[in-house]
């Protein structure tokens, strides 16, 4: 009986309790579809109308959704890993081995981080050549641009210090030869690499920096920069649609 | 012009003792106010619908990829023992080839700072915002700097042996000529978009072009001491 589980539905969403979270109320008006975007706080950055011609799949093909459904993901498998997980050598290795052998699930937790953070980059990257070559950093999206490079930074730093994180070979010399380049900035490079690393060479302080950096650190710093990105988009005049082309 | 003043600035800021009404008229609108009457659509359902559609199918994806593939694990890292060779993740691969051909202080720190400074400015530069077509305007000064600039980089890397920087350097400057030779009302629609195409769209194809192609080479084609193999001989 669809219809009575339907009114049985409507019903639960009329009443005070309901009500008192979801204050849109029910109902297929246009009113309450804004109401439903506007007064949700994860959805309020949303303007409540959009140009049809934004959501044309060409447009954007998703990519700025879709490196946000990556970062998504990644902290839902980040946050049990880190149950799992001690940055310390070389107990940091063992648990490798005990996500592999013990833990229920654990090598696909690791296998859809370690993908979906690949994944990030690339999308990330595809994300930039997209508005690049669609020319929508044009005013007044210029700044979002910019915070959008700041993000793409982000990114792979994010990407570069969970690379260490496993303490096997593949992670050890990663690191080595990306901070080697580090040195070779002139006169403050190897007091930077010196502070990245805790040390004059990847070692037990380097694990426990780039976890903490990895964790905490750039994650805030992604969601902050993430956060000013969309409220720009918002603020900006919503998705790009070709406006200001002169010569197309 | 010199009335007296009608009104006074009141310096109290509670608002129910001294209320104050301000109107701003500003000549500058926000860019919403400017936006043409497109069609539009309501967010939910239409965008959010789409939205968590994309979003479902790219987590289907990943999720089956790690279901079927295993992220490598080699054995506990071990200062003593160098691989051969020793490679960065994959997206500083590039860098890493680079460093091949050129000291660290050009390939590891001046490309890198010149690439991002590169990416910030690019809204900020009118040549960007208007993107005419490079050959529109000026050609033959510009056919005249082009020329300069394409010659003496594909005599460096010639000089140099950087194959894998002049071969993609080489095939867009084909393509940028071939943009030079073709005009506007060409009967073909391959030059006609060539030749639409702005001084910042040819930058950053190359840019394009060449970090993926420094990319692949950095993480297939090189084996021990950074010689180059054939990932299938391997």
């Amino acid at each position: 009986m669809p219809s009575a589980i339907e009114a049985y539905i409507n019903d639960l969403r009329e009443t005070r309790v309901w009500r008192s979270v979801f204050r849109s109320g029910t109902g297929a008006t246009n009113l309450r579809r804004a109401l439903a975007v506007q007064q949700n706080i994860f959805l309020h950055l949303f303007s409540v109308k959009m140009r049809r011609a934004a959501l044309n799949f060409s447009m954007t093909w998703y990519l700025g959704t879709l490196s946000l459904a990556t970062f998504l993901i990644l902290v839902g498998t980040g946050i049990p890993l880190m149950l799992y997980y001690h940055p310390s050598v070389p107990q940091a290795y063992a648990d490798m081995k005990d996500l592999q052998f013990v833990v229920s699930a654990g090598v696909f937790l690791r296998n859809l981080h370690r993908w979906s953070a690949h994944a990030m980059v690339l999308l990330v990257f595809a994300h930039m050549f997209k508005v690049f070559y669609r020319g929508a950093y044009r005013k007044p999206r210029e700044f979002n641009w910019v915070i959008g490079v700041v993000l793409l930074i982000v990114t792979l730093f994010l990407s570069y210090t969970g690379y260490l994180l496993p303490w096997d070979q593949l992670a050890y010399w990663a690191i080595t030869v990306g901070s080697n380049i580090m040195s070779a900035v002139p006169v403050l490079g190897q007091k930077m690499r010196f502070l990245m690393l805790g040390g004059n060479s990847v070692n037990a302080n380097a694990l426990l920096r780039f976890y903490v950096l990895h964790c905490v650190i750039l994650p805030l710093a992604a969601i902050l920069f993430i956060g000013i990105h969309f409220w720009r988009i918002r603020k900006d005049g919503g998705l790009y649609t070709g406006e200001g082309k002169p010569h197309e | 012009m010199s009335e007296p003043k009608k009104f006074e600035a009141v310096l109290d800021s509670d608002s129910r003792k001294a209320p104050v009404r301000v109107a701003f008229v500003t000549r500058r609108t926000s860019p919403h106010v400017k936006a043409k009457d497109d069609a539009l659509v309501m967010t939910w359902p239409e965008t959010l619908f789409r939205v968590a559609v994309a979003i479902e199918v790219l987590a289907i994806a990943l999720v089956l990829l790690a279901l079927f593939w295993d992220a490598p694990l080699e054995g506990l890292a071990d200062p003593m023992q160098t691989p051969n060779p020793a490679k960065a993740p994959w997206y500083f691969l590039g860098l890493q080839e680079l460093l091949h051909y050129f000291p660290p202080v050009i390939a590891g720190v001046l490309i890198p700072t010149m690439v991002i400074v590169a990416l910030i400015v690019i809204p900020y530069f009118n040549i960007n915002v208007e993107a005419q077509g490079i050959w529109l305007r000026d050609k033959q000064r510009r056919m005249r700097i082009v020329g300069v600039v394409v010659g003496v980089l594909v005599a460096l890397f010639l000089a140099m042996r950087v194959w894998v920087i002049l071969i993609p350097t080489v095939i867009v400057a084909a393509f940028l000529f071939l943009a030079a030779a073709s005009l506007p009302d060409s009967p073909g629609r391959f030059r006609r978009w060539l030749v639409s195409k702005p001084l910042s769209f040819w930058i950053m194809t190359w840019f394009l072009i060449q970090a993926s192609v420094l990319t692949v080479v950095g993480t297939f084609f090189r084996g021990p001491g950074w010689a180059w193999v054939w990932p299938w001989r391997a």
